[in-house]
């Protein structure tokens, strides 16, 4: 089992915390091991911002993803980039508020509201990044929603709890059933 | 041989980024002092000191540049406590003049070179390993130095352990060059317990005050006992050509003893100094030597090979320097190709040429455009060699 993701966006969505949260949970709560690279940019916010995480049974050797398995954009511009680089029979999970999706037939695609969501339920997109990580672990089911509610009240202080757990599972609402990528 | 691939314990282990692991191994050997100038992409080893430090009575100084640093490690070691500095190419480049008096008045301590694109302020996010020549002879003179790299967490944490205790063995600065990729990964890494690893402490002087001491007058194993500076001895301490007692000399054969004494106490010892992996060398026909983050394609294309019969092994070189020359040539005597795998333009390329018989088996897979090595790379050159085309 090796599951490569591609999580993708702009600077500032947190994106990249959102990737490391992922990995992190698989390492303690599976049986799995976890890497995580990021792509550095010299800008903080609004640039662009991608991280891979590999997580999979064996040692994980070249750690960085040239062909995801599971691609994740949040801005048009990610999406425009490193949509061909999905693998045949992936999935490209994207934001209808921010990416307007171009037909692929080797790869699957699922829009997820999360911007509208976030904004309609929790008055602000702060917590985008753990609603998109709820979502995520919903559709590809490769670590426990508890695994990363665990991870993410370690992460953030205590007053951020309550509001990020309610995050993750409002993200987790968002997608009904899991989709098998390999 | 392969403690990487073995489960984590999930009770201890944790999930960090290599720089984060330099500076919690440099904690784990006795490191106190830590001087540095932030640069990318080694912040995250002077971010998590200066959080790290306070906590364990160590001292963390953020210094106006990268000479000053070093020169401040210099001076903290002196005074007897373990030192370190952490920077990237363009820093590492202005220390060069401190490392060559460091390693003249035998002064231990640990630099740690995050290389990135060069030359000069190069590509400071992208990854490289062009500064390998620069730590054998970046500083002027003759003189040897010790310089180790690992490829995974795991490794590393063992890695910076060790370059603290031959530092201070040695009392020889010690570089531990690790690149953009190993540095910003985050993988598991099993922490080591408290005594699981051994450290070396440093040898001090048993002349009492008042007594004739020799700063620099070796023992038979070529270590020096030193006394801390501005403790209980008066001595001198030059980057000058010395005597024993640490003063400026320019006869010949204190020239020629010191000389010979700088460069051999480390260049005898590469059986005590070379730390190295290796795997399916039995029948290898195709040898890869690497390391650092190039290692891990290196090695991710000797399984993928492996597992379709191709008669290919590896060795992963985590002493760079001083060169492990005779484990080279003995590993690679059956070998038809030797394959150097680095992010340069050649550079451990030519030490492994130098060191084995038939020189023109080995051959060089590389990158150089910022981007990491990938496993393809390297079988598209080894299908190029073996006269299949890519």
């Amino acid at each position: 089992m090796i599951e490569r993701f591609v999580l993708s966006g702009t600077g500032g969505q947190g994106v990249i915390t959102a990737a490391i949260i992922l990995a992190e949970s698989a390492l303690y709560h599976t049986e799995y091991n976890a890497v995580q690279t990021q792509v550095y940019g010299p800008e903080a916010r609004g640039g662009s911002a991608r991280s891979d995480v590999i997580i999979a049974d064996r040692e994980i050797l070249f750690p960085k993803v040239l062909e995801p398995n599971v691609l994740v954009c949040l801005s048009q511009m990610a999406y425009d980039r490193y949509c061909s680089l999905v693998r045949p029979g992936g999935v490209v999970i994207t934001d209808p508020h921010y990416v307007k999706r171009w037909q692929h037939a080797s790869s699957r695609h699922v829009e997820v509201p999360l911007h509208d969501t976030a904004m309609r339920e929790l008055g602000s997109t702060q917590a985008i990044n753990i609603c998109l990580l709820g979502a995520l672990v919903r559709l590809i089911p490769i670590v426990p929603l508890d695994g990363v509610r665990d991870v993410v009240s370690r992460r953030f202080p205590e007053r951020f709890r309550a509001a990020n757990s309610a995050a993750l599972d409002l993200g987790a609402g968002l997608v009904q059933e899991s989709v098998t990528t390999f | 041989m392969n403690a990487s691939a073995q489960k984590p314990d999930r009770t201890r282990v944790r999930f960090l980024q290599g720089n984060e692991v330099c500076a919690e191994a440099a904690l784990y050997a006795g490191m106190r002092y830590f001087a540095g100038y932030p640069i990318t992409p080694s912040t995250e080893i002077a971010e998590r000191l200066a959080e790290r430090l306070p906590q364990v009575g160590g001292s963390f100084m953020q210094m106006e540049d990268e000479i000053g640093s070093i020169c401040a490690v210099i001076g903290a070691s002196l005074a007897g406590t373990k030192s370190m500095t952490a920077t990237s190419g363009p820093g590492f480049s202005l220390m060069q003049e401190a490392i060559g008096y460091a390693v003249m008045a035998e002064i231990p301590c640990v630099i740690v070179d995050v290389q990135r694109g060069g030359p000069s302020t190069g590509l400071p996010t992208h990854a490289s390993q062009g500064d390998v020549m620069q730590v054998r002879y970046g500083t002027h003179g003759d003189h040897s130095i010790v310089c180790l790299t690992a490829s995974n967490h795991q490794d590393l944490f063992g890695i910076v352990v060790d370059a603290f205790n031959f530092s201070e063995i040695f009392r020889t600065p010690a570089v531990v060059l690790i690149d953009e990729v190993v540095g910003h990964m985050r993988e598991a890494v099993d922490v080591p317990a408290p005594g699981e690893l051994d450290l070396t402490e440093r040898l001090l002087t048993d002349v009492p005050r008042d007594v004739d001491y020799h700063p620099y007058a070796p023992r038979e194993d070529d270590r020096l006992p030193m006394s801390n500076f501005g403790g209980v001895h008066r001595y001198n301490v030059t980057g000058l050509v010395h005597d024993m007692w640490g003063f400026p000399s320019e006869k010949p054969t204190i020239v020629n003893d010191l000389i010979h004494h700088l460069y051999l106490k480390l260049e005898n010892r590469k059986r005590m100094l070379t730390r190295w992996r290796e795997w399916s060398l039995d029948d290898a026909e195709i040898v890869l030597i690497s390391y650092g983050s190039s290692a891990r394609s290196a090695r991710h294309i000797m399984e993928n090979r492996r597992s379709v019969g191709v008669p290919i092994g590896m060795i992963e070189l985590q002493t760079l320097w001083p060169f492990p020359s005779e484990l080279i040539r003995a590993r690679c005597r059956n070998a038809e190709y030797v394959v150097v795998v680095e992010m340069n333009m050649g550079q451990i390329v030519h030490e492994v040429k130098r060191a084995v018989d038939r020189p023109e088996r080995v051959f060089l897979s590389n990158r150089v455009d910022g981007e990491m090595i990938t496993p393809t790379d390297i079988k598209h050159l080894i299908r190029v060699i073996q006269g299949k085309g890519v």
